[in-house]
């Protein structure tokens, strides 16, 4: 299971980090007239999707360990941050292709809803890290209950 | 040491050949070749496939890899916002090398995939002694 830490209360980096992400992006499109192809987002790319009790935040991470792994959260803030190692990199060998890379990563994202901080659960499965988040009872939908006159 | 920040791709899509039976795109997986003295070894990133739903097949000099990701998403979860698309894996390679069929390790770990496949003995580097009388 990789770390989850959750942040004292009073100390709140995320926001600023946000914030520094989306000015970077804005002075990227604007110096590159608009398109910037090549970038297309901060790794790891991850999917976001909810039911009724939690939010998944899912990434494709393959051959990256859960002790390599660091997730923080604090309010709808969350931060993934780690480092892929790629095995075989032994010295005596003859490379014909080399595509898949290694090195650190960190993503600071929001989350689309408010979350539980305290009841998060990260699993990582065949090279996806899924984090799974609940939600605050109080955005849970509920049914109501028509009452006959 | 020089931190190296890894930068997201994405992923490409395996060019339509015939029609296939699962729905769900198909997509070509990054891989890294090697060769030592004694193999030619293969990883692949498949994230999302488990080891029994990959499949090898060596014909010949050609050398098929594919992989089937399980459900991407539970039941009832409806997506908010993606980035990256889920689909299958699919690459061929044509092998230079003899490869001794009897002997190919394969081994699936975190979404990676390992092939070792040992050269035929006739392919391996043979160093030649030259008498001098």
């Amino acid at each position: 299971m990789p770390i989850i830490i959750r942040e004292p209360a009073d100390w709140d980096p995320f926001r600023e980090l946000e914030q520094l992400q989306r000015q970077m992006d804005r002075l990227f499109r604007q110096s590159f007239g608009g398109r910037f192809p090549w970038r297309v987002g901060v790794y790891p790319l991850v999917n976001i999707s909810e039911d009724r009790d939690y939010v998944y935040v899912r990434a494709e991470l393959p051959g990256v360990k859960p002790e390599n792994l660091e997730i923080h959260i604090r309010d709808k803030n969350l931060v993934i941050r780690g480092e892929r190692k790629i095995m075989g990199e032994e010295k005596d060998v003859n490379f014909h292709r080399r595509e898949r890379e290694s090195g650190f990563f960190r993503r600071v994202l929001t989350l689309p809803t408010p979350v539980n901080p305290d009841n998060v659960e990260a699993t990582c499965k065949d090279g996806i890290l899924t984090i799974k988040i609940a939600k605050p009872e109080e955005i849970k939908p509920r049914q109501i209950k028509v009452a006959s006159a | 040491m020089e931190e190296k920040e890894l930068q997201p791709k994405v992923k490409e899509e395996v060019p339509a050949k015939g029609e296939r039976v699962r729905p769900g795109r198909i997509f070509v997986p990054a891989v890294d070749i090697y060769e030592t003295a004694e193999a030619l070894v293969l990883v692949a990133d498949m994230p999302g496939v488990s080891g029994d739903r990959v499949s090898l097949d060596l014909k010949d000099s050609h050398l098929i890899i594919s992989g089937e990701i399980s459900q991407p998403m539970g039941e009832g979860e409806t997506l908010l916002s993606q980035e990256y698309q889920v689909g299958d894996y699919y690459r061929e390679f044509h092998l230079g090398e003899m490869i001794d069929k009897n002997r190919i390790e394969a081994f699936m770990s975190d979404g990676v995939l390992k092939l070792t496949l040992p050269k035929a003995e006739k392919a391996k580097p043979r160093k030649i002694e030259v008498k001098t009388g």
